[in-house]
C-alpha cells in the first residue's frame, strides 16, 4: 500500500494525572487527507492534538505517528511587538535541523522564501510578523511548519477571529497542503466547512464517530457530539446546536 | 581618561547587546537583582585581593540557589523569594564594605570608579566582554526563537530552560564587567536603557543591537566626559546620559509611529 498512513490511533485514551479527557479514539490519517475534529469546548480536541505533538503521553490505547507533527498556534501566543520579519519566522522553522550554535543561513532563508511564496506572502516577508493581520501571521507560522518539513498540520481553531477573505485564503491553503500530500487535522466548530473535507472525527469525552462526512454527519451523531438538539434556523437553511434543557420540538 | 573610554567603550558593548536580551525576555527586574546579589561576593573578593569575577561567581551561584529554596517554602512566591534573598545579600555586602575595619575605596563598588580602571580591571573587562559578545553570536538564533515562542522552540526540540540559563550567565559576566565602571547600584542602567532606546526606533534584531551599543557607547563617554569635565559622579553621570538618550529615542519613535502610520494617528486623534 503506498498511502502508508500518518497517524494511526487505535483505542486511545489521552488525559492528565492519570484521568483521561478523551478515550477511545481509533482512527487513521492519510497523506492528502483533511480532517475535521468536532467537538464541544472540553470534548476533548486540543487534548487529542497534544497527544498526536507527542507532548502527552497515551494513558490507554495504542498511537503510531508516522510523520513529523507540527502545531499551528493561535498567533495572540507570540509576542506581536517582537522585532523579527515574516521571513525570520519562517526560517525559525529550520533550526531543529542545525547545529545548536548555527543560525539561518542562506539555504534556509530561501527554503523561508519558497515557503511564504507557498502561502501567499512573498511579497511580505520583509514586513513584521507583529504588523500582519491575523489571517498573515497565521500562514506565516505555516510557513515556518513548512520549512520544518512537517508532514502532518495540526490547526486548533484556526478560523476563529478571521474574516472572510482571511478564511477563503486559509481553506485554500489547507486544501494546497492536502494535494502535495500532507494531512492536515482542523479543529472546528463549523459543520458546513467539515462536510467539504475528507473526513470528520466526532469527540464528546469519548469518540462518538469518525469517516467520510457524508457517512457520519447526521443529526443523531451531531447530537452526540455537541450533547443537544439541533434545529434547522429558519429561512437560511443553517442549522444551530441547542444545550439539553433548550428543547423545543 | 583613555583607560577610561576603553573601559567604557567595552561597557557599552557588553550591556547594549545583551540588554536587547534583557528587554525582549523582560529581565530588566532578574537583571537588577543579579546585579545586586553579586555585592557582598565584590566586596570580599576586593578585601582579599581576588579578581571582582572570583567574588561574583560564587555569590550569584548562592543566591540563585537561595532563591529556589525559598520559593519552595509553601506561600512564599518567586517574586518574594527573590526579593528577601537579594535584600538580604545586598545587605550582607553593605555591612562588609561599611565595617569599620574594611580599607576605604569599597564604595567604588556601590557607586563606581569610571575614571579609575587599572590596565589589570581593563584586560579582564576586555576578556569578559569577548565572552559575552561571542556567546551572543553562537546562541543568537535559539534565543531569537525562544523569545518569540516558548512551546514551538520546545516541539523543535530545544530547551527553553536551558537558552535561558545561558543567557542569565552571559547576564552575570557582563554585571561583574560594567560594575567596576558603574557600580553595582547604576549598572542596570546600561543594560536596560539603551536596549529599550533602540527598541523604540527599529523593527529588527540586529539593527536593535547595532543602536544599543552605538546609544550605549555615545551616552557613556558623554557621561564620561561630563563627570571629568564637571566633576560630577562618574556612575551616575553616565546612567543620567542613558537616561536622556531614552527619552529622546522615546519620543523620537512615538513621532516616527505618528508619522509612518496616518490611520492609527487618525484613530488616536479622534479618541484623545
Amino acid at each position: 500500500m503506498p498511502d502508508e498512513p500518518l497517524i494511526e490511533a487505535a483505542g486511545l485514551d489521552v488525559g492528565y494525572d492519570g484521568t483521561a479527557a478523551v478515550s477511545g479514539v481509533t482512527f487513521s490519517l492519510r497523506p492528502g487527507e483533511r480532517m475535521a475534529l468536532l467537538g464541544p469546548n472540553g470534548g476533548g480536541k486540543t487534548t487529542l492534538l497534544r497527544a498526536l505533538l507527542g507532548e502527552l503521553r497515551p494513558l490507554g490505547g495504542s498511537l503510531r505517528v508516522a510523520a513529523r507533527c507540527a502545531a499551528v498556534p493561535q498567533t495572540e501566543r507570540s509576542q506581536l511587538d517582537y522585532p523579527v520579519s515574516a521571513l525570520d519566522v519562517a526560517a525559525m522553522g529550520a533550526l531543529s535541523r542545525l547545529p545548536w550554535w548555527r543560525r539561518p543561513g542562506r539555504s534556509e532563508r530561501e527554503a523561508a522564501r519558497r515557503a511564504l511564496e507557498q502561502v501567499g506572502l512573498a511579497e511580505l516577508s520583509e514586513e513584521t510578523f507583529g504588523k500582519l493581520s491575523g489571517g498573515q501571521r497565521q500562514r506565516v507560522l505555516i510557513a515556518r511548519s513548512l520549512v520544518q518539513e512537517a508532514r502532518v498540520f495540526l490547526l486548533d481553531e484556526p478560523f476563529s477571529g478571521l474574516d472572510r477573505p482571511g478564511s477563503e485564503l486559509l481553506e485554500e491553503l489547507i486544501g494546497a497542503l492536502a494535494a502535495q500530500g500532507r494531512g492536515v487535522i482542523v479543529a472546528t466548530h463549523d459543520l458546513e466547512q467539515a462536510r467539504r473535507w475528507d473526513s470528520v472525527l466526532c469527540l464528546n469525552s469519548t469518540q462518538v464517530a469518525v469517516g467520510p462526512p457524508d457517512a457520519v454527519l447526521d443529526l443523531d451523531v451531531i447530537e452526540r457530539t455537541y450533547g443537544g438538539a439541533v434545529v434547522q434556523l429558519p429561512g437560511s437553511g443553517e442549522r444551530a446546536i441547542l444545550p439539553p434543557h433548550h428543547h423545543h420540538h | 581618561m583613555r583607560r577610561a573610554i576603553a573601559e567604557m567603550t567595552l561597557i557599552g558593548i557588553a550591556g547594549g547587546l545583551l540588554g536587547c536580551w534583557v528587554v525582549l525576555y523582560r529581565l530588566s527586574y532578574a537583571a537588577e537583582s543579579l546585579a545586586h546579589s553579586i555585592f557582598p561576593g565584590l566586596v570580599l573578593a576586593t578585601l582579599t585581593g581576588v579578581p571582582l569575577l572570583l567574588g561574583a561567581a560564587p555569590a550569584i551561584a548562592l543566591a540563585a540557589l537561595a532563591i529556589v529554596l525559598i520559593a519552595r517554602v509553601p506561600g512564599v512566591s518567586r517574586e518574594v523569594a527573590v526579593g528577601v534573598v537579594v535584600t538580604g545579600f545586598f545587605g550582607l555586602g553593605v555591612l562588609l564594605a561599611l565595617s569599620p575595619d574594611s580599607p576605604p575605596g569599597l564604595q567604588g563598588l556601590l557607586f563606581g570608579d569610571i575614571l579609575g580602571p587599572s590596565d589589570g580591571d581593563l584586560i579582564a573587562a576586555a576578556v569578559l566582554a569577548a565572552v559575552v559578545v561571542a556567546g551572543l553570536l553562537f546562541s543568537h538564533a535559539r534565543l531569537l526563537a525562544v523569545g518569540f515562542d516558548r512551546g514551538f522552540a520546545r516541539a523543535l526540540g530545544m530547551r527553553p530552560g536551558a537558552v535561558e540559563a545561558v543567557l542569565m550567565v552571559l547576564l552575570a559576566a557582563a554585571i561583574a564587567v560594567a560594575v567596576q565602571g558603574l557600580g553595582n547600584l547604576l549598572v542596570v542602567a546600561v543594560f536596560v536603557g539603551p536596549a529599550a532606546a533602540a527598541r523604540e526606533l527599529t523593527e529588527r534584531m540586529a539593527p536593535m543591537m547595532l543602536t544599543a551599543v552605538a546609544i550605549a557607547v555615545g551616552a557613556g563617554l558623554a557621561g564620561l566626559y561630563a563627570s571629568y569635565y564637571l566633576g560630577t559622579a562618574g556612575g551616575a553621570s553616565v546612567a543620567l546620559a542613558i537616561l536622556a538618550a531614552y527619552v529622546l529615542a522615546a519620543a523620537a519613535g512615538r513621532l516616527r509611529r505618528l508619522f509612518s502610520s496616518p490611520r492609527r494617528a487618525g484613530m488616536e486623534a479622534t479618541i484623545g
